[in-house]
């Protein structure tokens, strides 16, 4: 039982897919800018890589090696465009916003990650723990991201007004660059500064030491 | 079996058959929910028209509730090269249903829409179908409100929405969008309730009869004496504040609305 809670669980804080694996950077700057948006990304990554990784780790046996990422790429996105539609369905307003992004998560690295990674190698059963771990890790450095960047840029969180706007007759004059995707950036840089320095053992190792400088020595 | 899944034959065998489970799953979930979709997506539609006109309420999320507000409009096709309404009849031997009228289909339809020149497409919308649906809500037989569509393009993509007019065919009562991609938080704003609370009782047109209204960087200042002409731009978004100036300026001028309204103005 051990081992599931540790595949469920590890993702989150010690090996976390956009903070060690440094996988689906791309979504973590689109998607965000709102927290409600960024949950429902969130929501549809987990069941997507859940599901895709537990399909892919029931016909592993089959899976020729030759077209194995194809066959990945496939049962991904029949996956994603089933939740892109039941979203329209049942959730329209927030598919308005979340269907481009949706769309991405086909191509997001996490899930094709923990297929070839995981699924390949592992139980179905497994296989669904490790999608759900990952798609967790992912959604609690999404909604991190997004609450910095909805706090400082819009004043809010999950659309409730928290510090009362300028342009609203308050007196919180937001961030404009929070809005913009270059902030994610910093916040997930740091982020992972921060994560690194509390968990030293996540460091890794230069792949090569700066050399000093020759040219005094050759010039000699 | 893993000895031979490399084989040709087994290759072959996964692919054909997993393309086939998918192509069932994903054909099937789309048939099933496409009344749903569609469904909602009317829904949307009556709703922006009903924000626009002003009659939407926040705390009205009931699906009957919009359908019965929504039967108060009479839903017109307009000939924007004829410049008139049509008659229930010649809409019927056009064969368009007004309810389902698609507009942005018709505008891919040569037939039936018209290329823009470079200096009538000021809204970069590159086609204009002919025919447009109006929404029109009446009172004692007269006019009261008039809702529009409108589109055009604003920073990252074309905004679709609705702007509705009071019954002298110039002031506006409100206006929404209901679909556009504009950076969240600056572009975005557009959908800001406050900065659409601007619009209400603002003047499209100026004293020569051509479309005044412009969205000006910064506030508004009310004592200016164009301020009711003038709309508050959305800070930090100056493509999008341009994209929805030149939307309104295309869709209630010569090539748009305009000729209609002036023809409508004119009966009174």
């Amino acid at each position: 039982m051990s081992t599931v809670k540790e595949i469920l669980l590890t993702p989150i804080l010690n090996d976390n897919p956009i903070g060690l694996q440094i996988l689906g950077i791309c979504s973590a700057l689109a998607v965000t800018t709102k927290m409600s948006v960024a949950l429902v990304m969130c929501i549809a990554l987990t069941l997507v890589t859940a599901f895709s990784s537990m399909i892919i780790s029931m016909i592993r046996h089959r899976i020729p090696t030759s077209i194995r990422i194809i066959v990945q790429m496939t049962v991904i996105a029949s996956l994603v465009i089933v939740v892109d539609q039941v979203l329209g369905a049942i959730a329209y307003d927030m598919s308005k916003q979340l269907t481009v992004f949706i769309g991405l998560i086909i191509t997001n690295c996490i899930v094709m990650g923990r297929a070839e990674a995981f699924a390949m190698q592992n139980a179905p059963g497994l296989s669904f723990i490790d999608g759900i771990g990952n798609g967790l890790g992912y959604s609690a450095v999404l909604m991190t991201v997004a609450f910095i960047r909805e706090l400082m840029g819009s004043g809010s969180v999950f659309g409730f007004e928290l510090l009362p706007l300028v342009t609203n007759g308050g007196w919180y004059n937001p961030m404009g660059l929070m809005l913009l995707p270059p902030s994610a950036f910093f916040i997930i840089g740091l982020l992972i500064w921060g994560l690194r320095s509390w968990k030293t053992e996540q460091v890794e190792e230069p792949e090569y030491e700066i050399g000093g400088h020759t040219a005094l020595t050759q010039s000699v | 079996m893993d000895n031979n899944k490399d084989s040709m034959k087994n290759v072959v065998i996964v692919a054909l058959s997993l393309c086939l489970v998918s192509a069932i799953i994903v054909s099937g979930s789309a048939v099933v929910l496409k009344p749903l979709r569609l469904a909602n997506k009317a829904l949307d539609r009556n709703k922006n028209i009903l924000i626009a006109a002003g009659l939407f309420e926040q705390n009205v999320t009931a699906e009957s509730k919009i359908d019965e507000l929504f039967r108060e409009f009479e839903v017109r096709l307009v000939d924007l090269e004829g410049n008139r309404f049509l008659t229930d009849d010649e809409t019927t031997a056009l064969g368009i249903d007004t309810n389902q009228y698609d507009q942005r289909r018709a505008a891919k339809d040569t037939s039936i829409s018209i290329e823009l020149s470079r200096d009538q497409d000021v809204a970069s919308i590159s086609r204009r179908a002919r025919y447009s649906v109006a929404y029109l809500l009446k009172k004692q037989g007269s006019v009261e409100t008039i809702v529009l569509p409108v589109h055009g393009y604003g920073l990252w993509s074309t905004l679709y929405g609705f702007i509705a007019l009071e019954s002298d065919l110039n002031t506006v009562s409100g206006i929404t969008f209901y679909e556009h991609q504009e950076t969240a938080g600056l572009g975005g704003e557009v959908d800001n309730p406050r900065w659409k609370d601007g619009w209400v009782g603002k003047q499209i047109y100026g004293a020569d009869g051509r479309v005044a209204l412009r969205v000006i960087k910064g506030s508004v200042d009310p004592a200016s004496r164009d301020s009711e002409h003038q709309i508050d731009g959305l800070s930090g978004a100056s493509l999008t504040s341009r994209g929805v100036q030149n939307l309104i300026a295309f869709w209630l001028g010569t090539d748009g609305f305009g000729p209609v309204l002036e023809s409508l103005r004119g009966q009174g």
